[in-house]
């Protein structure tokens, strides 16, 4: 139970690290020399460069992948990255990095207007004036170990029963002392005669 | 009370959200990762004096990777795209790796230290045609000579610096094929050679700076060409004329062309068809003629002479630059279970530089590639290694006479997948005596606490994570109790059967498949085909392997027995038939053998094995045997049906004709069949019956004979992108295959495919692709039984006026109803696969795998059609979510954690004999094995579980009952002396 709490917050808290800053923008760059109908989209993955996780940012893990999966490219060391030959229509674009989590951009590259290009992010529909894609969220694929913590140990099954004993051992003879002796022998006759056997009777060596 | 207590905390434990996580110190424990590159296809050595040692390779898994030469690791590697085939790889000024791909189309260029893409250019063409990479071999670093690419009909120079496209030629107007570009060393002009329709050389000459055409000269051969070339200097080539009986000598000296013919029976008496082998040597072609292979050396004049020749299984290298103008190559022929590697000097066949005979794993089948290269050794000498490709796809580094390393890439193209337990433990070898003493075994538990409680130190770590490991012993080859321990058995496509154990992923056996018919089937599936359980307790489990002599369906097929214990063949046949659908049925005879029909192209079905006791079981059953073909092209499901044996022509028991009982039609100009898929057979269902939360009960329509089928509009069955919400639909439909009756059909406008499909229990799941909202959906269909509603009333069942013991049958039509409900999610998915535990009691997960090569663990309880907005009280303590949009895609349930599994292909997933635990295999270029507990290990304690913790608390316990006892007694006397 406890890890899967843990793993909400920790959703919650990259939730909270998400900067708010998303622009995106598609180049219209048509091929000169190819066909009428297909066109270049170029744009630009960027990575923070401190996370909470320091994950290694290595644009060299990274895929790019046009309309899943029917064309992959890769990141060149600036970070951009270019679909050759597309033709116009309303494309997907997915970016795939481990440890980080990209919303898929939805791409309208218009045959009316030469190749431009509309870019939308489809999980925050947010629409983007500059093709910069950047991580939505980080992930952390691990949980996190917490901190040694004496809560922790002393609310755990076997740290209750720990707890139980001190309270028996230490508290217990202290309530004893508040009964009244006269009480507390009447009620120890009484426990005789039932043959009740005392705690001393059952350990062998009580004898 | 406690029942209840107990009740009440399942509940509580039910209703959390289950998520697969794992702590950073765990991953390895349970999993595997292994990492492949697949056949190779294309080797480049980079063995500078300085730096690392490194071979770079392009596969026919589209991977382009950077080995490491002493070890054979992987130092960096790339999976391009499935349709981005490579077909030529290079190094450019010593420090870029240069691939070609997509058929000439796409030139990439890679940093050779680190594997980061440096600059990526598209090329434009016209057509589809062979490509060809040439990348100059400048001593000088400072000079750029451009590189060469031909694909589609142009010629292109590319710097090597940025990529640029310095100048193109379009050939595609005259037809022009490029076959060779030769760059004299030192010289800016090329010599471009080529066909045009293959009837006419035509040489270019061509100003490599600035793409001008200096010469053309051009030759009409009237036999016309075959294609096949093989260039023996730089002024002359071979080719093969179109009869492929004569050799063509074509030099082009100063620009002038001139043909000399020579025929192939001048050469080899009794000559068949020749044929040019690919390897490069210089002044000298290797043809293959008679089954030999021969050496012809070219002379000054374009005078062929047969120097030498080789038995057929000879493999070749190109030939390299060895000390003062001298070329050497290297040949590897088999002799019996030992292959000889030798290099020779091309210009003195006679003079061997080295001769190694290395001992050979008959397994590995037969040399078919070779790559050589050369190194100089302390004395001055020159050292050769050799880089060879086997016919089971794996490479391996000969040098010295010894197989430094070894690569098993036939594991990179797994075709199917089965699992298989490990025989049972004898006696006198127990888990025990993995802990020695006790003070060990205490020891390490004090260190596990320490892990838990972060106070290890990083030395501890390595410490715990090696007792870990040798403690759970996990890596015997005997079965344990909680079935943790298993075989996993993947056929490979170069039809190798391997056997990975669970444990560690090492390979326990290898087998590779062999036929009389033809020289190396393929393998196409497996099979169980005995697994002793009662009866016939003393024979070993074996599975069925089927392959076929080529890759037409039509080609006969070869079925091997193997034994999975020892991995030794018991009997393979060549059935003399096509395979096209194998069906095992759910029955076996005395010795457990599972009874198969094969079905094969000219519609007849066979029963294996082939024995009279088989074949009574079969008459038994001859009217209840149903099947269905799946026609994707013309948009036909037929059901079938057994009639009769087959008549007279072949005398043949166990040979039966069929005859089509149902068809279902799906109209071709709007409806294209994209997905079918059915359940597993061997699945378990726990229980029929569903309880609501408001004690309602649903009856989950469980039946075997459930097909679900997924059909786009034609035009909507190609690319995101090229087609418009309005132009596309998508349908499902849900259909018995044994009276072809459809039970639901469910249509999605504005969707279209790729669909990806789960089918378990009563429910499909499966994900497509929403044009309209431009996002990928999951949609859940759970099917229920109608019929069986009403038997909810409690004296209804008392009085015997319920139907639960009326007999269910497929002929009857069934009253069913769907629920469904349809989610948004955020990736492309490869492929889906649903867990599967022994009893199936345990909640379900489903494993998406998605385009990123991750495996996402979701919660079935995610896609559940009676998730609401706002639920009950009472729906929440049963554990239903409140619905989203979209399913969570939660980083801590990727079972894949921080791997890959690159190039992913398929999920399996089997039971252990734990109910809470499920095995995990995915394969693709990479596999990858773990263990999941969907609702967490329930049965069983953790790893985690810490014993000493119990055991200091027990100690705490005595000395407190000791204390309280010593306490007490002293009271009492006390109390006496009163």
């Amino acid at each position: 139970m406890a890890p899967i709490l843990r793993s909400t917050s920790l959703l919650a808290l990259f939730v909270c690290h998400i900067s708010l800053f998303f622009c995106f923008f598609v180049s219209n760059l048509p091929i000169s020399s190819g066909s009428e109908d297909s066109y270049t989209i170029t744009g630009r993955v960027r990575i923070p460069a401190s996370t909470v996780i320091g994950h290694a940012a290595k644009f060299s893990n990274i895929k790019v992948i046009l309309n899943g999966g029917q064309n992959v490219t890769f990141l060149r060391p600036d970070g951009y990255f270019t679909f050759h030959k597309v033709p116009a229509g309303t494309h997907l674009i997915e970016v795939y990095a481990m440890g980080y989590f990209f919303s898929p951009v939805r791409v309208d590259v218009s045959a009316r207007h030469h190749g431009k290009v509309q870019a939308t992010l489809t999980e925050t529909r947010r629409s983007l004036t500059e093709l910069v894609l950047e991580p939505l969220r980080p992930e952390q694929y691990y949980e996190m170990r917490e901190p040694f913590n004496v809560m922790a140990i002393a609310k755990s099954p076997m740290g209750l029963m720990v707890g139980f004993m001190v309270v028996v051992v230490f508290l217990m003879p202290k309530l004893m002392e508040n009964i009244d002796p006269e009480e507390m022998k009447s009620a120890q006759e009484q426990m005789r005669s039932q043959g009740v056997p005392s705690l001393t009777s059952l350990l062998p060596a009580s004898r | 009370m406690a029942i209840r207590v107990f009740l009440l905390l399942l509940l509580f434990l039910s209703s959390a959200i289950v998520s697969f996580s794992l702590y950073e110190d765990q991953a390895g424990l349970a999993d595997w990762h292994q990492r492949y590159i697949g056949k190779v296809k294309h080797a480049v050595f980079h063995t500078q004096k300085t730096g690392r040692k490194r071979v770079i390779v392009s596969t026919e898994e589209n991977v382009v990777a950077s080995l490491d030469l002493r070890h054979g690791e992987i130092f960096w590697r790339h999976v391009l795209g499935t349709k981005d085939a490579i077909d030529g790889v290079g190094i450019a000024l010593g420090k870029y790796v240069i691939t070609l791909s997509s058929e000439g189309s796409t030139l990439r260029a890679w940093n050779l230290p680190d594997g980061q893409m440096v600059w990526e250019t598209a090329l434009s063409s016209a057509h589809h045609s062979k490509s060809l990479l040439s990348v100059p071999i400048n001593l000088k670093v400072d000079k750029d000579y451009p590189i060469t690419v031909f694909g589609g009909g142009y010629l292109h120079a590319v710097s090597a610096i940025d990529g640029e496209v310095l100048w193109e030629k379009d050939f595609t107007a005259e037809g022009f094929e490029v076959q060779r570009v030769l760059q004299p060393l030192g010289s800016t002009v090329i010599y471009v050679l080529g066909f045009v329709n293959l009837s006419e050389a035509v040489v270019y000459q061509i100003d490599s700076k600035i793409g001008e055409v200096v010469a053309q000269k051009s030759m009409v051969f009237p036999g016309g060409f075959s294609g096949e070339i093989s260039s023996v200097s730089s002024d002359k080539v071979v080719v093969l004329d179109s009869k492929k009986s004569i050799l063509v000598t074509i030099g082009f000296i100063d620009g002038d062309i001139s043909f000399q013919k020579t025929p192939v029976s001048d050469l080899v008496e009794n000559s068949g068809n020749a044929e040019i082998l690919s390897p490069l040597l210089s002044n000298m072609l290797a043809v293959k003629v008679n089954k030999r292979t021969i050496f012809v050396k070219v002379g000054g004049e374009g005078k062929l002479e047969v120097v030498d020749s080789l038995s057929d299984e000879t493999a070749m290298s190109d030939s390299l630059p060895v000390a003062d103008d001298q070329e050497a190559f290297a040949s590897v022929h088999h002799e019996g279970s030992k292959i000889h590697l030798m290099v020779k000097l091309v210009n003195e066949l006679d003079n061997v530089l080295l001769r190694e005979t290395i001992q050979m794993d008959q397994h590995r089948g037969r040399v078919h590639k070779v790559f050589m290269n050369n190194y100089i050794r302390t004395d001055r000498s020159n050292g050769f290694r050799a880089l060879i490709v086997m016919e089971d796809h794996s490479l391996l580094l000969l040098q010295q006479g010894a197989i430094v390393w070894s690569r098993e890439e036939g594991l990179a193209s797994v075709t199917d997948v089965t699992t298989a337990e490990l025989p049972v433990e004898k006696d006198g070898v127990s888990v025990a005596k993995v802990e020695h003493t006790l003070f060990e075994w205490l020891k390490g538990h004090v260190l596990k606490l320490k892990g838990s409680l972060l106070l290890a130190s990083p030395e501890d770590v390595v410490a715990i994570q090696e007792l870990r490991v040798k403690s759970s012993g996990k890596n015997k080859l005997t079965r344990d109790h909680n079935g943790f321990r298993k075989l996993i058995l993947a056929l490979t496509r170069a039809g190798k059967l391997f056997a990975l154990h669970t444990g560690d992923g090492r390979i326990v056996w290898s087998m590779l498949l062999k036929s009389q018919a033809c020289e190396r089937p393929n393998g196409i599936s497996l099979y169980q085909w005995q697994v002793p359980h009662h009866h016939a307790m003393d024979k070993n489990p074996s599975v069925l392997v089927v392959g076929r002599c080529g890759s037409d369906s039509s080609a006969p097929g070869v079925l091997s027995f193997v034994d999975v214990y020892t991995g030794k063949k018991i009997t393979s046949s060549d059935i003399g038939h096509s395979v096209v659908q194998v069906l095992p049925l759910p029955f076996t005879d005395s010795t457990e053998q599972r009874l198969h029909l094969i079905a094969d192209t000219v519609g007849h079905v066979h029963l294996y094995p082939k024995t009279s006791e088989a074949l009574s079981i079969f008459q038994r059953e001859f009217q209840n045997i149903y099947w269905y073909t799946v026609g994707a092209d013309d948009g036909i499901i037929r059901g079938h049906v057994m009639k009769s044996s087959c008549s007279g022509e072949t005398a043949d028991e166990y040979c039966f004709t069929t005859r089509e009982l149902w068809t279902v039609v799906f109209p071709s100009e709007s409806e294209k069949i994209i997905s079918t898929l059915t359940r597993k057979p061997n699945e378990v269902v726990h229980t029929q019956a569903k309880v609501n939360t408001d004690q309602d009960l649903l009856y989950k329509y469980v039946s075997r004979n459930l097909l679900f089928v997924a059909t786009v509009s034609p035009k909507g069955a190609g690319e995101i992108g090229s087609v418009t919400p309005e132009e596309s639909s998508l349908v499902v439909y849900l259909i018995d295959t044994i009276t072809g009756r459809i039970l639901h059909r469910l249509s999605h406008q504005g969707c279209q495919g790729p669909v990806h499909a789960v089918f378990s229990e009563n429910w499909v799941v499966y994900h497509y692709f929403n044009l309209r909202a431009h996002k990928y959906e999951v949609t859940v269909v759970e099917i229920y039984d109608q019929s069986r509603a009403e038997n909810k009333n409690v004296w209804k069942l008392i009085l015997g006026k319920h139907n639960l013991t009326a007999p269910i049958t497929s002929y009857s039509r069934p009253e069913v109803f769907t629920k469904s409900q349809s989610y948004f999610f955020a990736q492309s998915v490869k492929t889906i696969a649903v867990t599967s535990t022994a009893k199936g009691i345990t909640s379900k997960q489903l494993l998406i795998g998605t385009i990123g090569d991750q495996i996402l663990a979701l919660d079935k309880r995610f896609v559940d059609p009676r998730r609401t907005l706002n639920p009950s009280q009472a729906e929440k303590e049963e554990g239903i979510i409140p619905l989203t949009d979209s399913l969570p895609i939660i980083p801590q349930s990727y079972v894949t954690h921080s791997h890959r599994v690159e190039g992913l292909k398929g999920i399996v997933t089997a039971p252990s004999k734990l109910e809470s635990t499920t095995h995990v295999f995915a394969y693709g270029v990479d596999l990858f094995y773990t263990r999941l507990a969907p609702s967490k290990t329930y049965d069983s304690l953790t790893d985690d579980f810490s014993y000493a913790l119990l055991l200091i608390t027990i100690v705490a316990l005595v000395a407190a009952i000791y204390i309280t006892w010593a306490l007490s007694e002293k009271k009492e006397l006390s109390e006496k002396w009163r």
